[in-house]
C-alpha cells in the first residue's frame, strides 16, 4: 500500500516537471511569453530564481537525511546553516586580500569545518549525554543565533563571490541551458550531492548499515555494527552539509552575511525532508516546489502586481510548506528508531 | 555422534553476576557436533543470560569459552558470528522495510565495485533455501511476511554467515503447531547436515519431541540433564520447578447459564488504522470459560481493548448483562458491567511499577469507600485490604509498602490476579494471564480461574498458548485476521484441528 503510494507519488511529480518544462519551453520561445501572467509563472528568470531558493534547502534536507535515516533527529539544522554561513563570511572576509578563487574555496571549507563540528556538539549531546534530541536541536539553533550575532563585525565587507560557469555545450540548449547549466559551483554541487547520496543510501554498504540503525538498531548491533560510531558519523557528515547550505547564502547567494540571515530555511529544508519522505529525490522535489513559491512571490512583486496585497503575496511559500507537511504527514513514514538513544548491548569498543 | 570426539562448543564454569542476582553460577555446557541440545528453564532461570555470553553480547563473570577445542574471548556478536555462531533470537533482529536479502547481508556485506552486490547474496539464499528447506522469496519485504517465514529469515541469516552452531531462542513462541512442526522438520535437516544446534524452550512436549539430549537450568545453575528417550514431561517439570506439579488442571464439567457478554459483529480499527477486527460475534455464558485461541497478532489485542473501553468500536455492540456497553469509559465498564481485566501487558496496563503494593492493589476502587473518604485517601483500610489479599493470593513479599516493580514476574502477575479478582464480578476478561512466569505460579492462577468460573462468573481467556487454552477453556473461539473462524467445544478439540484454524483454513474448505 505505502509502496504503491510512493510510486504514484513519483509518477505525478515526474509529470508534473515535465508539464512544467514544457510550459517554460513554450513561454519563452512562442509568443505565448506575450501574455502577462504566464511570463510571471514561466520565465526564465523566476526558474534560475527558484534553483537559486532551492539549494540550501536541498542541502538543508540533504543533512536532515543522513542524521535522521541513521536515528537521529535533527531539527537544529537552522543553526548548523547559519553557523556554516557566519564561519564562511569570517573565513572570506579574513581572506579577502587572497585570489578571489582560493578565498572562496577557503570559505567553502571553514563552512564545512564548522558545520560538521555543529553535527558533532549534537551527536555527543544525543548520544553520549542522552539528552532529548529535540532539545538539543534547540540548543543548536539558540547557540549559533547568538554567537553569530555577538561576533559578528558589522563593518566587515567580503569581497567578491562564486560567478556562474557554463556548462559548454550543455549551456547552449535554450532556455533549459540558461536554467540548468549556467549556475555557480555550488549549485551544481548541491544537485550532485543528492545522487551520490541516493546511491549510496541505498546501493552501498554504508548506506544499509546506515538505514538499519535508523530502523532497527538492536538488529544492526547483533550483526555487529556499531550503531552508535555510524550516528555519530552521519550527524557529523549531515551537519557539514547544512555548514555547506549556510556557506553557499554567504558565498553564492548574497555575498554578505547579515544577522539571522537563514530566516527559517533550516525549517523549511526539514518540512522539504519530511514531505519528501526521507528520499534525496523526494527532499528535492520538495525544495524545488518551495523554492518555486519563493520565486513566485518575487515576481509578483517585480510585475507589479497590486490586486493582491503584498503581505499576502509574501506568505505564499509558508503557506506552501504549512500545507504540504499537513497534507503529508501520516502518509509519509519516518525512520523506526527515529530519536530513540541506543544502548549498546556489547558495549562500544 | 560420538563422545570422544572435541565439543563444537563448550562453556565452562561460567558464572554472571549482575548487580544483585546471580544470574548464571557455575555452568557446564557442551555441544557435540550434529547435536540438538535442548536448554530448558523457566522464565529467569538463566537461559537467555547463558546464551548472550556464548553470542557475545554479555561477558562472563568467571569461565571460558571453547570452540573446537580452542578457548575463545567473545568480544561482541562479530566475534561470535566469525567463529560460526548465529543466533535466532526471540524477538527477531530483523528491519521490517528492508528486503529479505537485506536483511540477510546486512553486516555482512557483498561489495562489487563499491556497491552492493544483492545479485549474488540473493542466488545464496536460494541455494540455502534449497538446500536446508528453507522456503522464502529474498526479494519479499520482512513486514509482509508472516513470523514463520520471518524465523526462516532469521535462520538463513545464520547460515549466510557459514554458522555450524545455532542458537533458537524460544523459536515456537509465535508459531502455530503446524508451523513449529516445520521448524522441527527444518531442524532435522540441519542436523542431518551436521549443524548443531541449541534449542532454548519451557516448552516441555518440544523438547521431548525434537532434542538429543536435555539440559534443565534452575536459579541459574545446571539442576540436571535428561535422555528424551526415558525421560517424562513430568520429570523434566518437576527438575524445572524444583516440586512436583500439576501439569493439568483440576475442573469439573461447565454450568452455563445467561450470556453475560454479548458481541455482535465487532469492528475495530488497529493502532495503524488498518481493521484489526472485521465483525466479531461472540457470546460468554455465566460459569463458562471461552477460550480465544489465535497465532499472536491476529486482532486478539483489539478485541480486549474494545470490550474493556480501552479501544474504540468502530461498529458493532458489546452487551453486558443486558446493558449496552459499546465505548462505554472503562470505568463504567469494570463497575455497572461488573467485570474484571487482567490485561495482556501488565507493565503498561496492569500495574504501576513504581506504586506500592498495597497501592497497587486497590488501583481499581481507590476512590471509593472504605478505600477513600472525600478527596483523602485512607491508608488503613487500604493496608489491611493488600495484607488480605497477598495472603490469599500468595504474592510472596516481605512487605506490602515495598515498590511493586521490584516483585517477580509471577509475584508481579498474582498481584493483578488478586486485584481483579478480589471484587465481585461476572465477567472476567483475562489476557495472557500467565505469560512469563513460573509453573508454580501458572498453576496457582489457572486454578483461581477455575475457581471463579465455578462461582457462575463468565470467563474470557484470550492466550497465544495453545496448552493454556486447551486446559482451562470450555469452548474455544479461533481468531484469525479479525474474524472468529471456528468456534469448537472443549470435547471436541484437537490440537491438529485448532492449529489448522489458526492457520486460517476453514472448517469444510478443501486444500
Amino acid at each position: 500500500m505505502m509502496q504503491r503510494t510512493l510510486r504514484i507519488t513519483s509518477y505525478v511529480a515526474i509529470l508534473l516537471v515535465l508539464l512544467f518544462v514544457l510550459m517554460t519551453l513554450l513561454v519563452n520561445l512562442t509568443p505565448l511569453g506575450e501574455n502577462r501572467w504566464l511570463r510571471i509563472f514561466f520565465s526564465v528568470s523566476a526558474l534560475n530564481f527558484t534553483l537559486r531558493a532551492s539549494v540550501p534547502l536541498i542541502l538543508g534536507a540533504l543533512c536532515g537525511i543522513l542524521c535522521e535515516r541513521t536515528g537521529i533527529v535533527n531539527i537544529g539544522i537552522e543553526g548548523m546553516m547559519l553557523a556554516g554561513a557566519f564561519a564562511a563570511f569570517v573565513a572570506k572576509t579574513s581572506t579577502n586580500d587572497w585570489p578571489l578563487t582560493a578565498s572562496l574555496i577557503f570559505g567553502v571549507l571553514v563552512a564545512l569545518l564548522v558545520g560538521g563540528l555543529m553535527g558533532l556538539l549534537h551527536a555527543t549531546f544525543a548520544i553520549r549525554y542522552r539528552m532529548d534530541q529535540i532539545i538539543s536541536g534547540t540548543v543548536l539553533i539558540i547557540l549559533a543565533g547568538g554567537i553569530s550575532a555577538y561576533l559578528f563585525d558589522r563593518d566587515a565587507v567580503a569581497q567578491g563571490k562564486f560567478g556562474a560557469i557554463a556548462i559548454p555545450g550543455l549551456s547552449q540548449i535554450p532556455v533549459l541551458g540558461e536554467v540548468l547549466f549556467t549556475n555557480p559551483p555550488l549549485t551544481y554541487l548541491a544537485l550532485l550531492l543528492v545522487v551520490v547520496i541516493h546511491v549510496g543510501l541505498f546501493s552501498t554498504r554504508w548506506g544499509l548499515r546506515s538505514r538499519a540503525c535508523g530502523e532497527h538498531p538492536r538488529a544492526a548491533d547483533t550483526v555487529g555494527i556499531n550503531v552508535n560510531r555510524l550516528r555519530y558519523m552521519n550527524t557529523v557528515l549531515g551537519g557539514m552539509l547544512a555548514g555547506l547550505a549556510g556557506g553557499f547564502l554567504v558565498l553564492e547567494a548574497v555575498g554578505q552575511f547579515q544577522e539571522g540571515m537563514t530566516a527559517g530555511r533550516g525549517f523549511i529544508a526539514l518540512a522539504a525532508m519530511i514531505f519528501g519522505n526521507w528520499m534525496p529525490f523526494g527532499a528535492m522535489s520538495a525544495a524545488l516546489l518551495f523554492g518555486y513559491t519563493q520565486a513566485l512571490q518575487n515576481e509578483l512583486l517585480l510585475a507589479g502586481v497590486t490586486s493582491v496585497p503584498r503581505q499576502f503575496v509574501s506568505m505564499i511559500p509558508y503557506l506552501v510548506t504549512i500545507i504540504a507537511v499537513c497534507g503529508f504527514v501520516g502518509r509519509v513514514r519516518p525512520p523506526a528508531a527515529e530519536g530513540q538513544v541506543y544502548e549498546q548491548e556489547s558495549g562500544s569498543e | 555422534m560420538s563422545n570422544s570426539a572435541t565439543p563444537v562448543l563448550e562453556a565452562r564454569n561460567i558464572t554472571k553476576l549482575f548487580p544483585g542476582v546471580v544470574a548464571n553460577e557455575d555452568i557446564h555446557l557442551t555441544l557435540q557436533k550434529g547435536e540438538i541440545l535442548a536448554l530448558l528453564g523457566e522464565n529467569g532461570a538463566g537461559k537467555s543470560t547463558l546464551m548472550h555470553i556464548i553470542f557475545g553480547l554479555y561477558r562472563p563473570t568467571r569461565g571460558e569459552i571453547w570452540v573446537n577445542g580452542a578457548p575463545v574471548v567473545m568480544k561482541n556478536p562479530r566475534t561470535a558470528l566469525q567463529l560460526g555462531i548465529g543466533m535466532v533470537h526471540q524477538h527477531f533482529q530483523l528491519v521490517p522495510v528492508m528486503s529479505v536479502t537485506d536483511n540477510v547481508m546486512l553486516g555482512d556485506e557483498r561489495v562489487k565495485g563499491g556497491f552492493l552486490d544483492r545479485d549474488a547474496v540473493a542466488a545464496r539464499i536460494r541455494e540455502l533455501s534449497q538446500k536446508y528447506g528453507l522456503e522464502v522469496d529474498p526479494d519479499a519485504l520482512i513486514e509482509d511476511l508472516p513470523l514463520g517465514v520471518r524465523q526462516r529469515v532469521e535462520i538463513l541469516k545464520a547460515l549466510y554467515r557459514n554458522a555450524q552452531i545455532l542458537i533458537l531462542d524460544e523459536p515456537t513462541a509465535v508459531l502455530t503447531p503446524q508451523e513449529a512442526e516445520g521448524l522441527f522438520a527444518v531442524m532435522e535437516t540441519l542436523r542431518r547436515q551436521g549443524e548443531s544446534i541449541i534449542f532454548i524452550t519451557h516448552k516441555l512436549k518440544e523438547v521431548l519431541r525434537i532434542a538429543d539430549r536435555i539440559m534443565v537450568l534452575r536459579g541459574g545453575r545446571v539442576v540436571g540433564h535428561a535422555d528424551p528417550q526415558t525421560t517424562t514431561q513430568q520429570q523434566l517439570a518437576a527438575m524445572m520447578v524444583g516440586r512436583e506439579v500439576l501439569l493439568t488442571v483440576d475442573k469439573g464439567p461447565a454450568d452455563p447459564g445467561e450470556p453475560v457478554l454479548e458481541l455482535d459483529g465487532l469492528r475495530v480499527a488497529s493502532d495503524l488504522g488498518t481493521p484489526a477486527l472485521r465483525g466479531v460475534s461472540l457470546q460468554v455464558r455465566a460459569g463458562e470459560i471461552l477460550g480465544v485461541a489465535g497465532v499472536q497478532g491476529n486482532g486478539q489485542t483489539e478485541l480486549v481493548e474494545a470490550i474493556t473501553g480501552l479501544r474504540r468500536v468502530e461498529g458493532g455492540r458489546v452487551v453486558m448483562n443486558g446493558t449496552d456497553m459499546t465505548n462505554a469509559s472503562p470505568r463504567r465498564i469494570t463497575h455497572e458491567g461488573r467485570s474484571s481485566h487482567v490485561p495482556e501487558d501488565r507493565h503498561a496496563y496492569g500495574m504501576v511499577d513504581v506504586y506500592s503494593i498495597a497501592d497497587n492493589l486497590v488501583l481499581n476502587q481507590y476512590y471509593r469507600a472504605p478505600f477513600a473518604s472525600g478527596i483523602t485517601i485512607q491508608t488503613e483500610p487500604i493496608a489491611e485490604h493488600a495484607r488480605a489479599l497477598v495472603d490469599t493470593f500468595d504474592v510472596r513479599t516481605p512487605d506490602i509498602a515495598m515498590h511493586a516493580g521490584g516483585l517477580s514476574g509471577g509475584n508481579q502477575q498474582k498481584m493483578v490476579v488478586a486485584r481483579e479478582f478480589s471484587r465481585p464480578i461476572r465477567l472476567l476478561i483475562a489476557a495472557q494471564p500467565t505469560r512469563g512466569i513460573d509453573v508454580g505460579s501458572i498453576e496457582f492462577i489457572h486454578q483461581q480461574i477455575v475457581a471463579k468460573r465455578d462461582e457462575g462468573v463468565a470467563v474470557l481467556l484470550v492466550s497465544a498458548e495453545l496448552d493454556e487454552i486447551m486446559a482451562l477453556s470450555d469452548r474455544i473461539a479461533v481468531i484469525y485476521k479479525g474474524e472468529i473462524i471456528g468456534i469448537v467445544n472443549r470435547a471436541d478439540a484437537t490440537r491438529e484441528g485448532l492449529g489448522l484454524l489458526m492457520a486460517g483454513v476453514r472448517p469444510g474448505s478443501h486444500e
